[in-house]
């Protein structure tokens, strides 16, 4: 599963954008994370883990708990908006080659 | 999947250029531009008017599986050339952006391939970044979805 591990991949998602949002503000529990969605914890907590597998959360420990908080480099990355850009017109492009080349067998 | 799409934005300028190379004969290409139901397929997009001509118009509008409206654009065509070239301006409808425009040039490579080149100019730098940024907010989405279903129908 590469794909998961994808940065763009991992923001496409309305929830982990949402997630991204809170920990902007200041580290959160998973509890205190999950709180904020009407989604099960056990969801919430799976989309954490994709956001820290791709690097975008980093975790501390303090005391008993796990506080997640961003990662600020690997966010620098996502700042570059060009990339989602470039994917969105490389996958229309992709789409527009495979529809032509269709088009042409049918003629 | 290789990387053949290119965007070339400096920094702080209020241009950009995309660039990509196609495997289809510079007519090809063209006519997906030019026919409303091939802009449809690859554009996701309904058309609502497409004409191709100087001091032509047209109009998009994209809904989700559900009927509701998610995006609608339009613009005027001011320039078309066949297989060579299309000048047209660009609006998303109530989205508070300003207007852009877009110098769309095809050319051949070989009888076989062909190359597009979408030059866009925004009224300013920032008009760029917030242009830029749209995709980040919700076209991402949109756009893996229908890659997915692409790949998937090829399996």
């Amino acid at each position: 599963m590469d794909l998961r591990r994808d940065v763009f991949q991992a923001i496409a998602d309305p929830t982990r954008r949402a997630i991204i949002t809170l920990l902007a503000v200041h580290a959160m529990t998973p509890g205190a994370i999950a709180e904020h969605f009407n989604s099960s914890r056990q969801t919430i907590s799976k989309h954490i883990q994709i956001l820290t597998e791709c690097e975008l959360l980093k975790q501390e420990q303090t005391g008993r708990e796990i506080y997640y908080q961003l990662n600020p480099k690997k966010m620098k990355t996502i700042a570059d908006f060009i990339e989602p850009f470039r994917n969105m017109w490389d996958d229309r492009f992709n789409k527009l080659e495979a529809v032509m080349k269709q088009y042409k067998t049918k003629k | 999947m290789e990387r053949k799409t290119k965007v070339h934005a400096e920094d702080g300028k209020q241009d950009l250029t995309i660039t990509r190379e196609f495997d289809l004969p510079v007519a090809l290409l063209f006519s997906a531009y030019t026919e409303a139901g091939i802009v449809e397929q690859w554009m996701g997009t309904k058309v609502l008017k497409l004409e191709n001509k100087q001091h032509g118009g047209y109009s998009f509008a994209t809904s989700d599986p559900q009927g509701n409206l998610l995006f609608k654009a339009h613009g005027a065509i001011h320039d078309i050339v066949p297989d060579q070239k299309i000048v047209r301006t660009f609006e998303m409808d109530s989205a508070g952006f300003d207007a852009q425009l877009e110098f769309i040039d095809f050319e051949p490579l070989t009888p076989g391939t062909s190359r597009l080149t979408m030059h866009i100019i925004y009224r300013s730098p920032a008009h760029r970044e917030q242009q830029l940024k749209l995709p980040f907010a919700y076209g991402i989405n949109m756009a893996h979805n229908r890659l997915q279903e692409i790949v998937s129908a090829l399996k």
